[in-house]
């Protein structure tokens, strides 16, 4: 998190054409909606749009770790944050488009949904579990909880994907080849990090232990 | 049980199809180059592309409710042979071949027959009917559909005693439907319905071949197909090719990829909910906002409510 960066002046370039990159799906609706262009049913697509950009930048934050090990560009830390916040941010738009757009704030409607309908909360689950890991990501919360503490809360990411990848999976109605891809996917990513923490663990606990007599 | 209402609409208040397709006052507003083109390309422009139905009466049964944009109704589509997304059966069902057509009406009756579209058009006089479309998903529309009840084709082949139920299936090939897969879609194929006999019988059960003064475009479910108004949408069948008379219960595609969710009667009530969301309010596309109260048998409760006296409807969902 906190390493030295590499060409001051590339760093921040790139991580302005990142924020840019992860804006354009908000600036496109944007102009969707000024054009009236949202299809025949505007409600039903901006909960879609949103969502679908959520789930995957679940994934993409999720994806950062692995893929730093894997491609040995342990610099894609820079941008994971940033990641994790676009996902809080299009989660927000899309839980806004729920209580506004399909329900007109009527707060007892939404609270009957969201004790009763288990899609929906396994929705709101996602979305609060980030609340805190959103409200943490500055740089002084992490020096304030420690980076141990900081790190083991950040974990709840885990649960909000999986708990976006039911929600997704539930409330669709009978074309599941979607929401089983990113299943798939963010099965893939959690069992790189069993993996890992069971192998990091065992080299640990390998050298902590008293050499052994060679085995013969 | 039926309870005529007088019929309040003229032709002449029918929106005529330039105001619906709104082509005059975006031409005449001169927009950019770029959106004319973008205009002019988009499916849009060219939202009924069927033949002109001629001698078509009004219906008392019509509503007075402000109809639906075609545009709507033809580029939102629930046709999950041509794509589970709702763009998808305007851009895939375009080359679908409904022509030559037969509808085969069989099973329990008298005299079974095989029709010909020529003899459906012709079997009895068509009307205009506008009609409330409820989608079991929280949607509606307001269309103004053409065709009979559907019981004038029943009492053709006069069902015999046993008759008690009526099942619909609809065309099925998969060289012209190569989404019409179970793995893809999520259902069974050849999708197929049901309604009880009295139902089926019920003057409202339209038998419809047209939409907004023409035929319909495939992706309404081109050439024939069921218009159920009290009911969900999913029971409406689409582009049918066989009608048979039955004696018990016959399946129903919602209902046997899931039984909890979608029951065989499926007719419109705000109390019984989705297990997966209320059905107490609706959107009447293209509105943003999900504001409209969805009424007990979709509105037709005055007509069709003796249908289902001294029935839990909690239970028959």
């Amino acid at each position: 998190m906190l390493k030295s960066r590499p060409g001051r002046g590339t760093g921040k370039w790139t991580k302005a054409v990142a924020f840019l990159l992860c804006l354009a799906p908000f600036a496109r609706l944007a102009w969707r909606f000024w054009m009236q262009d949202l299809t025949p049913n505007p409600l039903e697509f901006i909960t879609h749009f949103t969502g679908d950009w959520t789930i995957r930048l679940i994934v993409a934050t999720l994806a950062i770790t692995p893929l730093r090990k894997l491609l040995g560009v342990p610099d894609l830390i820079r941008f994971r944050r940033m990641l994790g916040l676009f996902a809080f941010f299009y989660g927000c738009l899309h839980f806004l488009t729920y209580l506004w757009f399909d329900k007109l704030f009527d707060l007892h409607e939404i609270w009957k949904d969201v004790a009763k309908r288990p899609f929906i909360t396994a929705g709101f689950t996602a979305l609060m579990l980030m609340v805190p890991l959103a409200l943490t990501s500055t740089k002084g919360w992490i020096r304030r909880l420690g980076g141990k503490r900081w790190q083991q809360l950040h974990r709840l990411i885990y649960v909000t994907a999986v708990a976006a990848v039911v929600h997704y999976y539930w409330l669709v109605k009978s074309d599941i080849r979607l929401p089983v891809l990113y299943g798939v996917l963010v099965a893939v990513l959690l069992l790189y990090r069993m993996v890992t923490s069971v192998t990091r663990r065992a080299r640990q606990s390998a050298a902590t232990a008293k050499p052994a007599p060679a085995s013969p | 049980m039926l309870i005529r209402k007088p019929c309040d609409l003229r032709h002449a208040d029918v929106t005529p199809k330039p105001v619906y397709l709104d082509r005059r006052k975006f031409l005449a507003s001169a927009p950019a180059a770029f959106l004319t083109a973008r205009e002019l390309l988009s499916p849009r422009g060219r939202a009924l592309a069927g033949t002109r139905l001629n001698n078509v009466t009004k219906s008392p049964f019509s509503t007075t409710e402000q109809m639906t944009s075609p545009d709507v109704v033809t580029r939102y589509n629930n046709f999950y042979e041509f794509g589970t997304s709702k763009n998808e059966p305007s851009r895939y069902a375009q080359n679908f071949k409904t022509s030559p057509w037969t509808v085969s009406v069989e099973g329990d009756v008298a005299k079974p027959r095989k029709f010909s579209l020529d003899e459906i058009l012709k079997l009895a006089p068509i009307e205009e009917r506008i009609y409330r479309h409820r989608c079991v998903e929280g949607w509606s529309i307001v269309v103004p559909w053409i065709g009979y009840s559907l019981s004038a084709v029943l009492n053709l082949v006069q069902p015999t005693p046993k008759a008690r139920y009526v099942a619909f299936e609809s065309y099925w090939d998969l060289k012209q439907m190569p989404m019409a897969r179970p793995d893809m879609a999520g259902i069974e194929f050849p999708y197929v319905e049901g309604l009880r006999l009295d139902e089926a019988m019920h003057p409202l059960a339209l038998l419809c071949v047209g939409m907004y003064g023409e035929t319909l475009p495939p992706q309404d479910g081109a050439p024939v197909r069921l218009v159920v108004p009290w009911k969900y949408g999913f029971k409406s069948i689409k582009s049918i090719v066989k009608i048979k008379l039955v004696s018990s219960q016959p399946p129903t595609t919602w209902n046997m990829a899931n039984a909890h969710e979608y029951g065989f009667y499926s007719n419109v009530n705000p109390e019984v909910d989705h297990p997966r969301w209320s059905q107490a309010k609706e959107q009447r596309l293209p509105s943003l906002f999900k504001n409209h109260p969805t009424q007990i048998f979709n509105g037709y409760a005055s007509q069709v409510a003796g249908l289902y006296s001294g029935m839990d409807l909690k239970k028959n969902y």
